[in-house]
C-alpha cells in the first residue's frame, strides 16, 4: 500500500476546493473593500451637513453681532450649502480633500515619495 | 416618567466621584471611567502583547502587530513617508476611538464616543494642530489654501468664503460623524430591543432585527474609527505637502 495513493473521495478534492474558493471569492468582495466603500459613504454625508451647519452658524452669529437679521444668515446659508457640495465633490472625485486643491495641469497628484497617494490608488 | 426605559438613558453622564474645584464640575464620571479602562486596555495590549517579542507572534502579539501595521499602512498610503513622525498621535487616536466604540458594544457599558463633547474635543485638537502645522510649514503661503488656482478674480468674493467655510467645517463634520453614528446606532438598538418584550411571541421579529443590527453596529464601530483616523491623516497630508 503506497502513501501517495489517495482514497477515492479525496481524489478530486484539491480541484473541488479550488473551485469552491474561486466561487466564494467571486461572490463577495473582500471585506476590506466593503469597509472602504462604507467609510466613503459616511464621509460624504457628514461633509455635506458640516458645510451647511458652519455656514448657518457663521451667518447667525454675524447677524446677531451686526444686527442685520436675517440677511447674512441667508447669504451664509447659501455659501455653506455650496461649501458642503464642494467638499462632497472633492471627496467623491478623488481630487484630494484639501481645501483649495490646486491641480497641476497634466500631472496627477502625487504623494511626496513620488508614488500615487492611497486615495488615487483606491480610486476614491 | 419612564426614565428607566428611555432609549436615551444609556447616554446619561453620571458622576461617580464628585469633584468640584472653584465652581467647575470636574467629577470623575462613568464616561471618564470607560476612557480610563480603554487607555489601560490599549496600554496592556501593546506592552503585554509586545513584551515577549516572539519571532512567531502569539495571539496577543498578533493583535498588537496587526493594529500597528494597519495604522502604519494607512499613514504611508495617505501622507507618505513624511507622515511617520505623526504615527504616535494617529495610532493613539485610532486605538482610543476603536476601543471606545467596541467597548460601547458591550451591553451596559457607557459609549463615550456617542458624546459630541468627546468627539469634538478630539476633532478640535486635530484641526488646531493641523492649522498650526500648516502655518509653521508654509507661513503666509498657507492662506493660498483658500484660493484655488485659475479662479478669475471676479469670483474671488464668492470662492474665498466658500473655501473658508469648507475648511472650518472640517472639525464639525469629523466630530458629528462619529458621535451621530454611535448615538443613532445605540439608540436604535435600544428602541428596537424595547419592542421585544412588548410584542410577546411576535417579538421574535424585532429580536431578529436587533440581532442583525448588532452585527452592523460592530462594523460601524470599526469603520467610524477608521474614518476618523484616515481623515486625520488626510488633513495632516494637506498641511504637510501643500499643493
Amino acid at each position: 500500500m503506497s502513501d501517495t495513493q489517495k482514497p477515492p473521495e479525496l481524489a478530486g478534492f484539491e480541484a473541488r476546493l479550488k473551485e469552491a474558493e474561486a466561487r466564494q471569492a467571486a461572490a463577495e468582495k473582500p471585506p476590506d473593500e466593503r469597509g472602504k466603500g462604507m467609510a466613503l459613504a459616511f464621509r460624504v454625508s457628514a461633509e455635506l451637513v458640516g458645510g451647511l451647519i458652519v455656514g448657518v452658524g457663521i451667518g447667525w452669529l454675524l447677524d446677531r453681532w451686526l444686527g442685520t437679521k436675517p440677511w447674512l444668515l441667508i447669504v451664509f446659508f447659501l455659501l455653506g450649502s455650496a461649501a458642503g457640495l464642494v467638499s462632497v465633490m472633492r471627496t467623491v472625485s478623488g481630487m484630494g480633500h484639501g481645501v483649495g486643491y490646486k491641480p497641476t495641469p497634466g500631472e496627477p497628484r502625487k504623494g511626496d515619495d513620488g508614488t500615487k497617494t492611497g486615495r488615487e490608488a483606491r480610486g476614491e | 416618567m419612564a426614565e428607566k426605559h428611555s432609549p436615551l438613558e444609556q447616554f446619561l453622564i453620571k458622576p461617580l466621584v464628585p469633584i468640584k474645584i472653584g465652581g467647575v464640575d470636574l467629577s470623575f464620571t462613568n464616561s471618564a471611567l470607560v476612557m480610563v479602562i480603554v487607555v489601560v486596555l490599549v496600554g496592556l495590549l501593546m506592552t503585554k502583547g509586545m513584551g515577549k517579542r516572539g519571532l512567531v507572534p502569539g495571539r496577543l502579539q498578533s493583535v498588537a502587530e496587526l493594529s500597528y501595521e494597519f495604522v502604519a499602512n494607512l499613514i504611508r498610503e495617505t501622507v507618505g513617508t513624511a507622515g511617520r513622525k505623526y504615527f504616535p498621535l494617529i495610532f493613539t487616536l485610532f486605538m482610543f476611538v476603536l476601543f471606545g466604540n467596541m467597548l460601547g458594544m458591550i451591553p451596559s457599558v457607557f459609549t463615550f464616543t456617542s458624546h459630541i463633547a468627546v468627539t469634538f474635543f478630539m476633532a478640535a485638537v486635530v484641526f488646531i494642530g493641523v492649522t498650526v502645522l500648516g502655518f509653521v510649514r508654509h507661513g503666509a503661503h498657507f492662506f493660498s489654501f483658500f484660493l484655488p488656482a485659475g479662479v478669475p478674480w471676479i469670483l474671488w468674493p464668492l470662492i474665498i468664503p466658500i473655501e473658508i467655510i469648507s475648511y472650518l467645517s472640517r472639525p464639525l463634520s469629523l466630530s458629528v460623524r462619529l458621535f451621530a453614528n454611535m448615538l443613532a446606532g445605540h439608540a436604535l438598538l435600544k428602541v428596537l430591543a424595547g419592542f421585544v418584550p412588548l410584542l410577546g411571541i411576535a417579538g421574535i421579529a424585532p429580536l431578529l432585527v436587533v440581532f442583525a443590527l448588532v452585527g452592523l453596529e460592530f462594523l460601524v464601530a470599526f469603520v467610524q474609527a477608521y474614518v476618523f483616523t484616515i481623515l486625520t491623516c488626510v488633513y495632516i497630508n494637506d498641511a504637510e505637502n501643500m499643493h
